[in-house]
């Protein structure tokens, strides 16, 4: 009886699921635009990221042997020789990609893809093969080496929102995902479809004093990250690889000399 | 076969025997020492590592594989000769194959128990590794059958049940051999272990076919384990590890490497057990072919994977082959190609595959080669990937280098508890080899 309730459930699910539209009406695909020409490099974001993602402060000792942990980073490269040197700056953090290397190589689905298009990472599901590390090309997941403390006071500033990390576990960017179940319950609760664009904006868009990120579905023709994903400066990080990222990077524009 | 006369039945029984009845005071401070230097340099760093986190290794971002999973990978390929070997040339019907392969076999065995060890090492959260099993749980949660770490679980446990059945069942004749000479506790246990084998015409048969299905069943699952081994590394974009050759590359390897382990075994037992009569020049003289042959083929596969990445051109591809040929790991390449290209073209010479020494040392060097080969792979692929502002750089700490050394400690205990409790050699296969109805000379 229960099995036959089972099953005629499984049937109407499935057959929603093969209705067109069903994704674009119930999915989301989070999708973040970063304008190299209006960022400065200030590290706002790394250090927003830091206080809402209760990213722990690994000290010198463990800086030095590159075992920082920071979701977002700002990566510097350089071009040419001394007098004539001209820097670049690149924000790097996971690119969530639709097509990830990381999520075939977890043996026990610690990281996988949901359906909002976000490549989520579950600590307590976690094994620490570090495989996913390896695979992805990014370089952007970090691994919990130890067990990190914060010193008193600083405990009392962790989010209660966000998982406190143990060693032995991968973790990353989540596009902070506590802030996409809030507005998303927000949204429920004002019996409302879909969240408005705009209403989630994770810690490092937040804090961006030039407005270089822009956050929000790509799903939605009318978002703003729609609109910016159209301009023709729009390229992401290591296309080649196929990875189909859903960060999209705006290129520095240069005058002409 | 027999370099000092050939033996009579009872003599081989008594010889091969001995070893297991007869225990003096050198082989339980061999033991004892064996046992220490694992404890010491291989259970209590890892302890250690358990307490205080994965970061007591050397590894950092960016290099987050490391020694334990060369060794690992090392450890695998060590025990692909043995099962692999003896299943070969049983079929073939090579009768060199008789007084060696109990001894391949067990090293397989035992170097598979220590690459798992390895496994748990690395893992960073090991108490959980039973999730990567299918063990249908109340949390509904099953593991990821897309990932070449869950084909790595599956081609393990298989293999390792698979040549466990395999050592054991070869061994059922030689139990019974051993009930019959022994009374006790230990009459007991082997007539359990026997199965009460009693020699039968019916017996030898049914053990003949099953011994020979297994062996068909072992071949291509060997060469599966390997080639699985390598996806870990061949299935990932990381440059200088996603090539298509690295499954055969691993199988090569890992045969090469488990060739030269059973020729450094054969040499142990040969000196320490007093099996001359049994282990002579011809078995020296075809491991010595052998490796002869896997090293042309190892050598070929090395130049090609070098001339594809070059023809390849990828810029990514070409950094990392840049830091491995002239970087700081330059010196362990180029002593990798010594020991395993060219060291091993000295038995082209029959003065060297004839000496066991010259073969000891040669088997050493190549196991020093493939160990670091492995090491290679891991160290100079994943600190040049894509994104130059994260290159980075892998050595290993002091608790890395202590638990390889353990980890060598562990193989030789878990050999010499094995050659008090199985006949080293078979017994009743070294007879089928003798000339029938001899009377003693």
């Amino acid at each position: 009886m229960k099995w036959g309730n089972d099953l005629s459930t499984f049937v109407e699910k499935f057959r929603q699921y093969l209705k067109p539209g069903y994704y674009d009406e119930f999915d989301y695909h989070w999708t973040m635009t970063i304008d190299l020409d209006r960022c400065t490099g200030c590290e706002a974001c790394v250090v927003a990221c830091q206080a809402e993602n209760n990213l722990p402060i690994v000290g010198e000792k463990r800086y030095a042997q590159n075992r920082e942990i920071k979701w977002i980073r700002i990566e510097r490269y350089w071009e040419g020789e001394y007098p004539d040197v001209k820097m670049g700056f690149i924000p790097m953090l996971c690119q969530h990609c639709d097509a990830a290397p990381c999520e075939i190589a977890c043996p026990v689905f610690a990281t996988y893809h949901n359906q909002d298009g976000l490549n989520t990472q579950i600590y307590n599901r976690c094994i620490g093969t570090r495989t996913c590390a390896v695979y992805c090309p990014y370089e952007v997941r970090y691994f919990n080496w130890f067990t990190y403390t914060w010193d008193e006071p600083l405990e009392q500033q962790l989010n209660p929102d966000v998982t406190v990390r143990e060693k032995g576990v991968m973790e990353k960017c989540t596009f902070c995902i506590q802030r996409i179940r809030l507005a998303k319950d927000n949204a429920k609760d004002d019996d409302r479809r879909r969240v408005r664009d705009g209403e989630v904006v994770p810690a490092c868009v937040q804090s961006c004093p030039t407005e270089a990120m822009a956050f929000g579905d790509s799903n939605d023709p009318e978002a703003k990250v729609s609109k910016m994903m159209k301009d023709p400066r729009g390229y992401t990080v290591l296309e080649e690889l196929n990875t189909t990222p859903s960060i999209v990077y705006l290129k520095k524009a240069h005058a002409e000399s | 076969m027999f370099d000092h006369g050939q033996p009579s039945y009872a003599e081989v029984n008594k010889d091969i025997l001995s070893v297991m009845l007869e225990t003096g005071p050198r082989y339980w401070m061999l033991l004892g020492t064996t046992m220490s230097v694992a404890v010491i340099f291989f259970f209590m760093p890892w302890f250690y590592q358990l307490i205080v986190g994965v970061g007591a290794a050397g590894m950092n971002r960016n290099a987050y594989w490391g020694t334990y999973l060369s060794n690992f990978i090392f450890w695998i390929g060590l025990s692909h000769s043995g099962t692999l070997l003896s299943a070969i040339l049983h079929i073939t019907n090579s009768p060199w194959r008789k007084s060696v392969y109990r001894s391949a076999e067990a090293m397989t065995l035992f170097s598979l128990m220590t690459a798992a060890l390895f496994v748990m090492v690395h893992l960073g959260r090991v108490w959980f590794v039973h999730w990567s099993f299918p063990i249908p749980n109340q949390m509904g949660l099953w593991p990821n059958f897309r990932s070449p770490l869950m084909f790595d679980v599956m081609a393990i446990t298989t293999y390792l049940t698979a040549s466990s059945i395999f050592i054991y069942m070869g061994s059922v004749p030689d139990f019974a051999a051993v009930r019959d000479a022994s009374t006790g506790l230990r009459r007991r246990l082997y007539t359990i272990f026997c199965f009460g084998w009693r020699g039968t015409a019916r017996e030898w048969h049914t053990l003949g076919w099953a011994y020979t299905f297994f062996a068909v069943f072992v071949i291509p699952l060997a060469v599966s384990v390997h080639s699985i081994v390598s996806w870990d590394f061949a299935l990932s974009i990381v440059p200088g590890l996603h090539h298509t050759i690295f499954a055969p590359y691993f199988v090569c390897g890992a045969i090469y490497s488990g060739t030269a382990g059973i020729v450094t075994v054969m040499y142990c037992l040969r000196k320490y057990l007093n099996f001359e009569r049994y282990i002579g020049q011809v078995h020296l003289d075809n491991l010595g072919k052998l490796l002869i042959a896997l090293s042309l083929i190892w050598s070929y596969i090395n130049i090609l994977e070098l001339f594809s990445t070059w023809y390849g051109g990828s810029s990514f591809e070409l950094e990392a082959l840049k830091f491995k040929l002239t970087g700081f790991y330059a010196p362990l390449y180029w002593e990798m190609i010594l020991f395993c290209a060219f060291v091993p073209l000295l038995m082209f010479f029959r003065k060297f595959r004839w000496s066991w020494n010259k073969m000891l040392v040669i088997s050493i060097l190549i196991n020093i080669g493939m160990l670091t080969e492995r090491f290679i792979i891991v160290a100079t692929s994943q600190p040049r990937k894509f994104l130059p502002n994260a290159f980075g750089f892998y050595f290993p700490s002091w608790i890395e280098i202590s638990i390889t050394i353990g980890s060598f400690a562990i193989f030789a205990t878990l050999f010499l508890i094995f050659i008090k409790w199985v006949p080293a050699i078979s017994i009743y296969e070294v007879k089928e080899t003798l000339k029938p109805l001899r009377r003693d000379a």
